[in-house]
């Protein structure tokens, strides 16, 4: 749920600014893990933009959450280069790994391609993985 | 004290860079993170000083480090910068790469930082279209369209707001060089566009960046600000895209950039004349912006355009990734084969078995087989194969993957990345997926409510796999013709290219 004292702030942050709304929504995302229907709503409000029009980019990208998911993230990358490295045959397992406690997601390349399977957690990425590595990697997420 | 040098781009992090250089300073020796060579195999890459410069060491862990500071370890690789890897390529716009500290406005300047746009501000704008049009620099974001036609293009449109916007929206599996050039060589980027914006008389720059490279966004930022004084009136902001791979297509990066969805926009009218915000707008891949500086120093244009064969010219920034041995980045002139890139320099695969396939240019690229391994790394030869250099990432697969599943998964990536303007791409890569899976099942049979002796309009039998084969050809002419964008318009290369070379994949 998103404060409204704190959403005011994050959208005063960007006034001024040629096309602001990708850096609100980006903000907001961050500050509270989702832009849901309130934020959507307050933006809408302060851009003078329709909330269908705000709705409309927040479902665009993938990066831009309805609702906020409480549990650790594990990006895998499963692209190209990720599978000619054999990303495919650890998924299985990953999968087990994680469970419901990890949130296992795929992600269109983090750009390690030479030294794949690679997996991003928040801002750190790793390379080279394999299956046991990638399971502690889950576990510790 | 030693002095030691680490990179720390994000790939050598990934592997451990850190935690290794966090090992060698409790040691109490000074640490240096540098960019990196880009031989992604020998990462973390550990350099020494010694009495006769920097001896290298690599892929290093925090264990090796007594051997390596009493020079017995097996991992020394010898001087880097004569390593065959970095002394056979031809750096022009990697220049720097390993050599200076990404962040080091003393170092870029020591390595010749700033020369392009102060020599490109004595010249004119003019002058320097000129040069670039002399350089024969092509986009190399994956169309290879002539820089300096689409600066002149901006250069003449009436005066007022304009703008250079930077595509670093790198989103192609197999490609990274935008990423090592950003977090290895910040101010080359920033320089760039200073450069461009001098051609065309634009002040504000953009650099769009894709969200999923934390390291690059951090260090553009922090590079943003420390040469503001030295790039004004021209003032450049980073803007981080939101996971949304189609925005690598300049119209769709323009609308995002805007603050909507990245929807593709129809050309005409081109981004040059009206772009951001409707104004007159450059927009160009950062490796076409990293090679201006060059380009703009005394002599640089002549150097670049001595380089390459026919109509591609200068150097390409390669990258070697999936299942090689020795990957990395390797620049080199234009005119190289596969065949080189693939077994001399990568040095084959990296699981050792038989390569398969190399798909080169990203997930739009086609699937090209080792008996294509001659053609020359050049825009018109690999055109007239069906293929494309795209933004020259080099995928290599080896005999244990299955192009039916590959061809697969390009439809897949269409379906889930479409912006949806477009009914050839937003439809037809869901079919595709479809078709493929049929055709791998070995065609179609009636079934369901097609079976009811009501239905006399079904025909009386199913689609062979041939049938299916021939569905899925023409499928993907029309995503091939009637797409508005590259991402509906080439995703049947892959698929073509594997359902070409490798028919067995898809029959089984």
């Amino acid at each position: 749920m998103s404060s409204p004292h704190t959403l005011a702030q994050i959208i005063a942050e960007h006034e001024g600014r040629e096309g602001p709304l990708l850096p609100i929504l980006h903000d907001v995302q961050e500050e509270f893990g989702c832009v849901d229907e309130n934020a959507e709503k307050a933006i809408a409000e302060a851009l003078n933009l329709t909330r269908a029009d705000v709705h409309g980019v927040v479902s665009f990208y993938h990066d831009f959450k309805p609702q906020a998911d409480p549990r650790p993230e594990v990006q895998i990358c499963r692209a190209e280069a990720c599978k000619a490295r054999g990303v495919e045959a650890l998924i299985d397992d990953a999968e087990k790994a994680a469970g419901s406690r990890v949130k296992l997601t795929a992600v269109y390349c983090l750009g390690l391609c030479s030294a794949g399977p690679n997996a991003r957690v928040g801002n750190r990425l790793h390379a080279r993985l394999d299956g046991p590595s990638l399971a502690r990697l889950i576990e510790n997420a | 004290m030693t002095t030691i040098r680490i990179s720390d781009d994000a790939l050598a992090r990934a592997c451990g860079a850190d935690d290794l250089a966090a090992a060698f300073a409790r040691l109490g020796h000074e640490v240096q993170r540098t960019s990196s060579w880009g031989m992604h195999w020998l990462e973390p890459l550990v350099e020494i000083e010694g009495p006769d410069g920097f001896i290298g060491f690599g892929p290093a862990t925090p264990d090796d480090i007594p051997a390596i500071l009493d020079g017995t370890s097996p991992k020394a690789i010898g001087h880097v910068a004569m390593h065959p890897f970095i002394a056979s390529q031809q750096r022009l716009t990697f220049a720097r790469a390993g050599k200076s500290r990404p962040l080091s406005l003393e170092d870029y300047e020591a390595h010749g930082g700033w020369e392009g746009l102060r020599r490109a501000r004595r010249i004119g704008p003019e002058q320097i279209v000129a040069e670039v049009l002399h350089s024969g620099l092509r986009g190399r974001g994956g169309a290879g369209f002539p820089a300096a036609i689409k600066w002149k293009t901006v250069a003449a449109a009436p005066t007022g707001q304009k703008y250079i916007v930077c595509n670093a929206d790198e989103g192609d599996s197999g490609t990274f060089a935008d990423r090592m050039m950003i977090e290895g060589d910040p101010f080359a980027l920033i320089e760039g566009m200073a450069i461009a914006g001098e051609a065309v008389g634009a002040t504000k720059g953009y650099v769009y960046l894709r969200s999923e490279y934390p390291d690059a966004i951090d260090k553009l930022s922090k590079a943003v600000r420390l040469c503001a004084h030295i790039v004004a009136p021209f003032e450049c902001e980073v803007r981080v895209g939101a996971g949304a791979y189609v925005c690598g297509e300049e119209t769709s990066l323009l609308n995002s950039l805007e603050g909507k969805r990245g929807e593709v926009r129809a050309k005409p009218p081109l981004p040059a004349l009206k772009g951001l915000f409707g104004r007159p707008t450059v927009v160009n891949n950062v490796l076409t912006l990293c090679a201006v500086p060059h380009i703009l120093t005394e002599g640089g244009a002549d150097e670049y355009q001595a380089l390459g064969i026919d109509r591609s010219k200068g150097t390409m920034p390669i990258q070697l990734a999936g299942n090689i041995r020795h990957g990395g980045l390797y620049e080199t002139a234009f005119g190289i084969t596969l065949r080189e890139l693939v077994y001399d320099i990568g040095g084959g695969t990296a699981s050792g078995r038989p390569v398969k396939a190399v798909q080169v240019g990203g997930p739009l690229g086609a699937y090209i087989h080792p008996d294509q391994f001659d053609i020359p790394f050049d825009y018109e030869a690999y055109a007239a194969a069906d293929a494309l250099i795209g933004h020259a990432g080099i995928t290599v697969f080896d005999d244990t993957a299955d192009m039916g599943a590959m061809a697969r998964f390009a439809m897949e990536f269409c379906a889930v990345e479409s912006c949806g303007k477009c009914t050839p791409c937003r439809i037809g890569s869901t079919r595709g997926v479809e078709l493929i899976d049929r055709i791998r099942a070995g065609g179609r049979v009636l079934a369901g409510i097609e079976l009811a002796p009501q239905m006399h309009n079904v025909p009386d039998k199913g689609r062979t796999q041939d049938d299916e084969i021939q569905l899925l050809e023409d499928l993907c002419e029309t995503m091939k013709f009637g797409s508005l964008c590259a991402l509906g318009g080439f995703t049947p290369y892959p698929v073509m290219s594997a359902l070409r070379h490798w028919p067995e994949d898809f029959r089984k």
